[in-house]
């Protein structure tokens, strides 16, 4: 089987052949993963892959691998949430959560792109997997790497908080706070990747690795039933995220499983690392690398690798982007808890925040249907929470005592 | 003179330099003027008079898409660095 043509530069075109290989040799562009979608559009169809096991690899034809998955077969196809509480606080008529926060086995979205990472780098053969990580990749990596069986390295910066450290030292990988942020981490990388014969899935498996992020959008068309939504909201660090979910529902109609799309796409970020989002909104396709600023660490990524390509999903759809302070993205994750019941990291917060924020801008339109990607759990990262959220009350164990605060509770309507 | 630092994967057309002379003027000039002593190199660098997009062009450490991009000017004495953004930036940004 295998419906991968090769690989292909995006800048000037030049074709390579599938090897583990990222960056064109000739003009220094990005590879990209070429399919063959006439085979494709052939063989799959609405009612073969709605048989088949709710996981990414329902789509496997979409996705660069050559024989059968053999990483993360339980998953991708987490819940497409309608939001109805969230829509009226928002004001606007549908919303949908896509809820990545329950993703298997790591609880982000990070479990898809490993998930199709280490598929390939079995079948390039390699032992050994990498990367290069803000926390949730690491832990993916980390897990996946673990059950596939592989030796693991995982490069962190040393400025991650504790609980996301741990989350990752619990699957036993070899893992390196390197000092620095996650720009001097990446780059650090690229030297190592250059000299060992690893499979670094954000470098040198990146064009396959990025495809798995297709599976977000896949599932969102099929879960609203092979229809596209109006507007997605998609938070940004490098910026690969939202190319893919535009990539997938752009594929789907082009094999036809979609009759319509006319999706707008918006970028999400936080003001403190907002290098995507800045371009965006002063109509330029420069990138300026900012230094990063944010609670929103899973974001923090001041020089995006895919940010030009970015700029250019969001003109080519008619979307837009918009940024929001820290104060904003708790009270994002805030009232994503409060009215939807789902604890999303710092990043899901500022997609919430966003959305609010574009809705009130009149470029969301209040009778449309809007989905938001949610990518990463809040239990993750609780400390962002910390001295933000309700009080608790505390009493002895008597009944009067508690009935004391109830009347409390009852006078403040909670 | 102008010490312009090439890239690794640049350096088969450079005869394995690191770092060769350049002229001054502006940046497409000096792209253009390494041409003639080092055949290939232009285009790897830059396309119809513009800088390729994933090759950053830092004179002085400052990246000249933040400068006057093709057109900054170079001075005696100025430093050029040719890097590929794929390798991951620039250290200290």
């Amino acid at each position: 089987m295998g419906y991968v043509n090769g690989l292909k530069c995006r800048e000037c075109g030049r074709e390579y052949p599938v090897d583990p290989i990222y960056v064109c040799e000739f003009c220094f562009g990005p590879l990209e993963v070429v399919y063959d979608y006439n085979k494709i559009k052939r063989v799959l169809k609405k009612k073969n892959i709605e048989r088949r096991e709710k996981n990414l690899w329902r789509y496997k034809e979409l996705l660069p691998i050559d024989g059968e998955p053999q990483v993360g077969l339980h998953s991708g196809f987490t819940p497409l949430v309608k939001a109805d509480n969230l829509a009226r606080e928002l004001g606007v008529k549908t919303l949908y959560v896509k809820d990545d926060t329950v993703a298997h086995p790591t609880l982000s979205f990070k479990d898809r792109v490993v998930a199709v990472a280490l598929t390939k780098a079995k079948e390039f053969g390699f032992d050994t997997v990498a990367c290069a990580s803000t926390g949730n990749l690491a832990h993916s990596v980390a897990a996946h790497g673990a059950k596939a069986g592989f030796r693991r390295f995982v490069f962190i910066p040393a400025t991650l908080e504790p609980s996301k450290i741990i989350a990752s030292l619990v699957y036993e990988p070899n893992l390196v706070a390197v000092d620095g942020n996650y720009d001097e981490v990446n780059r650090l990388c690229s030297e190592i990747a250059n000299k060992y014969k690893w499979a670094f899935v954000n470098i040198n498996i990146r064009p396959f690795y990025a495809e798995g992020s297709k599976s977000q959008g896949f599932e969102i068309i099929e879960q609203l039933g092979w229809e596209a939504p109006d507007n997605v909201v998609v938070p940004c660090a490098s910026g690969s995220l939202l190319t893919k979910v535009w990539k997938s529902f752009k594929e789907f109609k082009q094999i036809g499983l979609l009759k319509e799309l006319g999706t707008k796409v918006f970028a999400a970020q936080a003001t403190g690392c907002s290098p995507i989002a800045t371009a965006i909104k002063n109509g330029t396709d420069v990138i300026r690398p900012v230094k990063p600023d944010t609670i929103a660490k899973s974001l923090a990524i001041g020089n995006p690798a895919d940010g030009f390509y970015a700029t250019q999903v969001v003109k080519e759809t008619g979307g837009h982007a918009e940024d929001v302070s820290d104060e904003e993205i708790i009270a994002g994750m805030k009232l994503l808890a409060r009215t939807e019941g789902i604890f999303a990291e710092t990043a899901g917060g500022v997609t919430v925040a966003v959305a609010k924020k574009l809705i009130e801008q009149g470029r969301i339109g209040r009778n449309e249907t809007t989905v938001l990607c949610i990518t990463g759990n809040g239990l993750k990262t609780q400390e962002a929470l910390a001295g933000h959220t309700v009080e608790m009350h505390k009493i002895k164990p008597r009944l009067d005592a508690f009935e004391e605060i109830l009347k409390k509770i009852d006078k403040d309507g909670r | 003179m102008v010490k312009v630092r090439i890239p690794t994967p640049l350096q088969r057309l450079t005869g394995g330099k690191e770092e060769v002379e350049g002229k001054t003027g502006t940046v497409i000039d000096l792209i253009n003027d390494l041409e003639a002593r080092h055949p290939g190199i232009a285009e790897r660098i830059s396309e119809g008079g513009k800088v390729r997009r994933f090759v950053n062009i830092y004179v002085n450490e400052e990246d000249i898409r933040f400068l006057q991009a093709e057109q900054t000017q170079v001075k005696d004495g100025d430093e050029v660095s040719i890097v590929p953004a794929i390798a991951g930036g620039r250290r200290g940004l």
